[in-house]
């Protein structure tokens, strides 16, 4: 056991280190404002924060809402093992979204005031109200959870006989926010590029967040099975591949369809600086992992799942940056990178992600076949692994 | 009446007074330094743009359905019924979506405050309520910028451009772009020269958004029922399926 105990050293170390430079990074940016903490401009209002920290932010909790709708409302019986770790991702998810968008706004000691002051025709207020209500509603979907933990059961017994309602919001409040962090660009359709302003745009946002509520979840399982020595449900994957494979050739035909009636399809022949980040986009999401997951012995495969899950999930990210930041370059006259010190709260924000969900996996019975196991001192191992897992926050 | 602004750039000589106007009636600084600046910023509203002999001035449109105020949250920006497109820091949460609506690029941001607003040619809303001219028209020379209704601004653009055929491009930008807007511009140069943008639809952009929106009160009803029809069934199912198992059990526990 010394090469874990090496890699516990480093990764601890990685962990403080990003947390301490996120500390500076908070105070620059809540004591010298927005301009000294980011590279945001009049020209780029929305950043790296917006870009990742809150559009794929909310785009990588989709397994809760896909997950928990699979098993509540379709009954699939058998993904009901692996729910919990998906909601538990949603509700971290969420609440990162929430302290990111702390740090991203102006002003954000106003941030409820969209609870009292209300503009209906606004898709940021829609935006503003999923966000509240959906973190509410996961944290009552997560309540279980804490309750079985220090075995409150009559709690416990009026949250479950009502669980169906919360499912029923949250695929509800989901399905509006997902959609609607597109909608948010429709606005714009004099300043997003073509390749990504579409009438569509909710509809990709939300069929893009379910491909990624798929593959977060085998993402998920497969991380839980190598570093908490949990054994992997491959059946159960398998089961998401051929699910993420039908929802993936959707959209990408969709994204085809869309391209050729608005008359786009010919610009992706044309190089330019678009284009190259299109294709990156398109191959990453759609066309690499679909061509992976229609191959039986890959898709059968642990480490082909693992795979075309990861190539999945960074192809949406590059979609949501590519929205955010590479479709409005050309329009407004510049380019944009983000500072270090954007960098530094992003990466802050995923690492304690990471470290959270281990911590939760460690206390609170996640992983509902087995027992909540109370650590004890001869368990290193679980505390090592939970600060390994940041090793891939930057992939 | 709505009112709006009539910028002929024929007419502009160049002499920034405007400029000067806008920041002493916004309580803005203005030095020999921000007058070379040929952008809008968070301490400068307006500015005038030279290109050879051309001028050209920048300024919020003041749109008649503004993009920035359908997609403030909160409503902090405020198509008034005279024209000028208000903003009221008192309510903004600093989202900044206003800034990424905006197909002009007018709001700017107070980057470098601690605690910063949105800021932006506001039409002189207190000035034109209380039935005065904004700073700039008042201020100019020579009639470049001029201050009235907005319709009878309209006429008299047509009627420029008819009387000297020559000396205009037909065309009056802000009387269709994004469904109209109160600051209406003519030139003998096309605007683009100067960073105004030209894809620009007829349509009114809060449109886009809308018909997206306006569903949703029908679509949270109708899909939640779906839901719950979904789940019903499912469990209805199996439900049955456990009961037929259980009678059979029991006649062949008769048997």
């Amino acid at each position: 056991m010394t090469v874990p105990r090496i890699r516990f050293t480093f990764w601890k170390a990685v962990f403080i280190v990003i947390m301490v430079a996120g500390i500076y990074c908070t105070y620059v940016r809540f004591f010298h404002g927005l301009g000294a903490a980011t590279n945001l401009s009049d020209q780029f209002p929305w950043g790296l924060w917006i870009g990742f920290d809150v559009m794929c932010g909310v785009m990588l909790a989709a397994g809760g809402f896909t997950l928990t709708a699979a098993v509540e409302i379709f009954n699939i019986k058998r993904f009901h093992s692996i729910t919990r770790p998906t909601i538990l991702t949603a509700f971290l998810g969420y609440l990162l979204v929430c302290a990111a968008l702390m740090y991203d706004l102006g002003l954000p000691w106003n941030i409820w005031h969209p609870l009292i002051m209300r503009n209906p025709h606004s898709v940021m207020f829609e935006v503003a109200w999923c966000v509240m209500l959906y973190t509410a509603v996961l944290a009552l979907e997560f309540s279980p959870i804490v309750l079985e933990r220090f075995n409150l059961q009559k709690p416990l017994k009026i949250i479950r006989s009502s669980m169906i309602v919360f499912v029923i919001l949250g695929v509800l409040l989901s399905t509006l926010h997902q959609s609607s962090l597109g909608t948010l660009y429709l606005i714009m359709p004099n300043k997003l590029h073509p390749f990504w302003w579409s009438p569509l745009l909710p509809v990709f946002f939300f069929i893009s967040a379910i491909a990624v509520g798929l593959a977060m979840t085998i993402f998920e399982s497969s991380m839980s099975s190598k570093y908490f020595g949990r054994e992997l449900e491959l059946p159960i994957l398998r089961d998401l591949g051929r699910v993420l494979v039908v929802v993936l050739a959707l959209y990408g035909i969709l994204k085809f369809e869309d391209l050729y009636h608005r008359h786009v399809l010919n610009q992706v022949f044309v190089s330019s600086y678009e284009q190259r980040f299109f294709l990156l986009e398109i191959f990453l999401s759609v066309l690499v992992p679909l061509g992976m997951l229609l191959v039986p012995r890959i898709r059968e495969s642990a480490q082909g799942l693992y795979l075309a899950a990861v190539l999945t999930l960074l192809g949406f990210v590059t979609n949501r940056l590519n929205v955010t930041i590479t479709g409005v370059e050309n329009a407004v006259g510049g380019r944009y990178a983000p500072k270090w010190t954007e960098v530094v709260i992003t990466a802050m924000f995923v690492a304690l992600g990471f470290a959270i969900f281990g911590l939760a996996a460690k206390y609170l019975p996640i992983f509902p076949e087995e027992k909540a196991h109370i650590p004890t001192l001869r368990q290193p191992e679980v505390v090592e692994s939970e600060l390994a897992v940041p090793a891939h926050a930057g992939d | 009446m709505s009112k709006g602004i009539l910028y002929d750039a024929t007419m502009c000589i160049g002499c920034k007074q405007c400029e000067q106007a806008c920041a002493t009636e916004n309580g803005l600084p203005y030095d020999d330094t921000i007058a070379a600046q040929d952008v809008t910023s968070a301490h400068k509203y307006t500015a005038i743009l030279t290109k050879d002999d051309k001028f050209m001035r920048r300024l919020c449109m003041n749109c008649d359905d503004p993009a920035c105020a359908s997609v403030c949250p909160v409503g902090a920006m405020q198509k008034t019924a005279l024209g000028p497109v208000t903003y009221d820091k008192s309510k903004c949460m600093g989202c900044r979506y206003c800034m990424a609506a905006c197909p002009f690029r007018v709001p700017k941001y107070e980057w470098e405050k601690a605690i910063p607003g949105v800021r932006k040619c506001i039409m002189c809303s207190k000035r034109v309520t209380a039935g005065k001219q904004t700073a700039c028209a008042e201020i100019c020379p020579t009639g470049a910028t001029l201050f009235g209704d907005r319709d009878a601004l309209l006429e008299e653009a047509k009627k420029r451009i008819h009387d000297k055929p020559d000396s205009y491009l037909h065309h009056i930008f802000g009387e269709t772009e994004v469904g109209g807007t109160s600051v209406l511009l003519i030139s003998s140069v096309p605007v683009s020269l100067f960073g105004y943008p030209t894809n620009l639809t007829e349509r009114a952009l809060p449109m886009y958004t809308y018909q997206v929106l306006s569903r949703i009160p029908d679509f949270v009803p109708l899909f939640g029922m779906m839901l719950g029809g979904i789940y019903w069934i499912t469990h209805r199912r199996q439900d049955v399926a456990e009961a037929e198992a259980n009678e059979k059990e029991l006649k062949g526990g008769a048997r």
